[in-house]
């Protein structure tokens, strides 16, 4: 073995939301230092939050990320629901359900066809490959689009959607707009379908590594939105939503000031992949069948199967958005009616890229005083961090740099990390040269 | 500067912000493909396409200054751009995360972190236009898609787009919704606010919020007489002005006028 010393640094990481970078150094075929630096901005959203009355929460939080603002809206309003002691409707809470359902075809077919898949077909970005596979391409653009539609018939708009309140919806949709919209998205299941049929097929190297995964779960439901729902690992957990704060700790690591989130003690996996390792037995029966006819089978120990898991959300996404809007009938009110109370309130539901985790403390008059966010990004830093170094060394770290960088970002991007979102949380450094 | 290229040139580059602005551009579909025909995108980090130091012919930028980084960031692409293009409301007015400028920023940064002296983040947000001469302004939290491509085609046909600078109100009453303040007594921005959105909100039976930015010859004085007979406090109304486009300087005035007047009220109640 020659005695050497490689430095990888990728200044920006493309094709991620938010601005990141990463440093390697490798000393005498040994990983001596990595670090997955975040120079994203702080943008402070916990102290602006202070002071705001509880109905402008849902305006603020949306502006934390653009790809996934009905989650924090979702997190944000069940948990301000559940404190104030607010029954919402069945309507009130299976719309919601499809209003996230468009949020995850949204954010899954933009991270698939223009973040990550450039990767798997050895391409540098999305409109490089779009020349070589436009039938591909534009499918996914399509797909994308539908989840836009789907926030769009709830909230206006797909970035920073204006429809949702404490108490339920602004307004509902009018009966002809939503049959219109189900007559497309039934149409597109087809494409959902061969989506996921091919993502599949495509050659994963084989990655396979202990990690814990951990979701919210459901009774009777895939999960997404907060009632009834408890938080689980594949380790034995179970807990109530109030309870996170006892299990999953914020901690500084040496390598980097970046807190990294760990349950009791150890890094954990949020995300698509979790989510179906844990509840592949609620998905549809069209989603768990496509999936049986694949060589891969769930639950999964390689991250690379996160984007299989990503076109699995997506097909459950519109059969699910189809099943609930069906039938649907206006109701007279769109929101129910709602009483602020102090205390202090706490909201889980599954983001696109997976558990996002609000707590906020409430006076009298419906003032927020304390405001703390959880996202998923964080929770996957550590995650990422330990499967780069089990991913390098498996690829062979006598690779040449460009192959041992390109894997890195690879492994990267496979997590969809989303930097404004763990940004604002994240205790983060700069490291000057 | 010289540019030989083909086709014109595009950067896309973000500073303090959401991404929200960038998935205007994402969120095109079709028009994505098309956008890539029509112009050489050089720079994009979250589509992969990564040519920083680029000349180029137009550069959008989404986000605020926060940064000194980003200080030294925005001269070197004014330099390097024929037109420069401030996009969404992070860029135009410091966006929400403004709301640090009239608080301790250094000492917000220091509740977060618990090492604040690695935060390199400048107590103060502002927009582009505090730093560089800015060619044109798109407004809104987020920009949408139009506004993106119809200033795209403005240039490619050599002119500036023509933006309409009048309120929310118009366009509300173009689309024939019914006036939430009228009908309901519902505090709405819609009267100082500019066009662009489509009046989505008042659409939607609630009051706008002004994630446009202040209008072309807005009067809030006389909305905030609007609102005071509306019951609303001191408080309330600040909120209302310091918002999403909370450094807009319009905006900034009247929201620090009812700011202090709900401190002076808080202090009166003390000192009884």
């Amino acid at each position: 073995m020659t005695d050497k010393t490689i430095n990888i640094n990728v200044p920006v990481l493309a094709r991620v939301e938010g601005e990141g970078a990463l440093d390697i150094r490798i000393e005498n075929d040994s990983i001596t230092d990595l670090k997955l630096r975040i120079f994203e901005p702080p943008r402070l959203f916990e102290k602006f939050l202070e002071g705001r009355h509880y109905t402008e929460v849902a305006d603020i939080v949306t502006r934390i990320c653009g790809i996934c603002p009905v989650a924090y809206q979702m997190s944000a309003v069940y948990a301000l629901e559940q404190l104030f002691g607010t029954q919402i409707t069945p309507w009130i809470n299976a719309m919601r359900r499809v209003y996230y359902c468009g949020e995850w075809i949204e954010s899954h077919a933009l991270h698939i066809h223009l973040l990550a898949l450039p990767d798997f077909l050895g391409f540098t970005n999305a409109p490089a490959m779009a020349r070589q596979f436009p039938a591909e391409v534009r499918r996914g653009l399509k797909l994308q689009g539908l989840g836009n539609e789907i926030i769009k018939l709830f909230g206006a708009r797909s970035v920073n959607p204006i429809g949702v309140k404490v108490g339920g919806f602004h307004r509902a949709p009018e009966a002809d707009v939503v049959t219109a919209l189900v007559d497309k998205l039934r149409a597109a299941l087809p494409d959902a379908k061969a989506l996921l049929e091919w993502l599949a097929t495509l050659d994963f190297p084989d990655r396979s590594q202990e990690f814990v995964s951990v979701s919210l779960q459901h009774p009777s439901e895939y999960p997404i939105n907060m009632l009834d729902t408890t938080l689980v690992s594949d380790a034995g957990h179970k807990l109530e939503i109030d309870a996170y704060e006892d299990y999953f700790k914020e901690h500084q690591v040496p390598h980097s000031t970046a807190l990294h989130s760990h349950l009791e003690g150890n890094p954990y996996l949020v995300g698509p992949l979790a989510r179906l390792n844990l509840n592949f037995d609620q998905l549809p029966t069209e989603v768990k069948e496509t999936l049986n006819n694949t060589n891969i089978s769930f639950p999964s120990n390689n991250p690379y199967h996160n984007i299989v898991a990503r076109a699995a959300e997506i097909y459950f996404g519109l059969l699910e958005a189809v099943r609930l809007l069906e039938d649907y009938k206006r109701p007279g009110a769109a929101a129910v009616e709602v009483t602020p109370k102090a205390g202090t309130a706490y909201g889980c539901t599954e983001a696109p890229r997976g558990t996002l985790w609000h707590r906020y403390e409430i006076d009298d008059k419906g003032i927020i005083t304390f405001a703390k966010l959880v996202p998923p990004t964080s929770q996957n830093q550590a995650r990422i961090e330990e499967d780069l170094r089990l991913s390098l060394e498996a690829l062979g770290l006598d690779n040449d740099e460009s192959t041992l960088r390109q894997h890195a970002e690879q492994v990267i991007r496979n997590y969809d990390p989303c930097i404004s979102c763990a940004t604002h949380f994240l205790d983060l450094t700069i490291t000057r040269e | 500067m010289k540019i030989a290229h083909d086709k014109p040139t595009v950067a896309i580059h973000k500073f303090t912000s959401c991404d929200g602005c960038q998935l205007a551009i994402l969120n095109l579909e079709e028009a994505l493909l098309t956008l890539t025909e029509l112009v050489n995108i050089q720079q994009f980090a979250e589509a992969g396409i990564l040519d920083g130091e680029a000349e180029v012919d137009i550069a959008f930028i989404e986000g605020s200054v926060s940064t000194p980084r980003e200080m030294e960031h925005v001269k070197k692409i004014r330099e390097q751009s024929r037109y420069l293009i401030a996009m969404g409301a992070c860029a135009t007015s410091g966006g929400i995360q403004a709301l640090r400028n009239m608080n301790d920023g250094q000492a917000w940064i220091s509740e977060i972190y618990a090492s604040p002296q690695h935060i390199e983040s400048l107590a103060t947000s502002t927009p582009l236009s505090d730093h560089v001469r800015i060619d044109l302004e798109l407004w809104g939290c987020p920009v949408s898609g139009k506004q993106l491509t119809t200033t795209i085609r403005a240039l490619l046909f050599g002119v500036l787009p023509v933006i309409k600078h009048d309120k929310v109100c118009m366009e509300c009453k173009r689309s024939q919704a019914v006036c939430v303040m009228v009908s309901r007594g519902e505090p709405c921005m819609g009267p100082v606010t500019n066009t662009g959105c489509g009046a989505l909100c008042p659409q939607f039976g609630r009051g706008c919020y002004a994630c446009y930015g202040p209008a072309e010859n807005p009067n809030p004085n006389a909305l905030t007489n609007r609102f005071e007979g509306l019951g609303m406090t001191a408080d309330e109304i600040s909120r209302n002005f310091l918002f999403i486009n909370n450094n807009a300087p319009v905006f900034h005035a009247i929201g620090e006028k009812y700011r202090d007047k709900h401190q002076d009220k808080i202090k009166s109640r003390h000192d009884d």
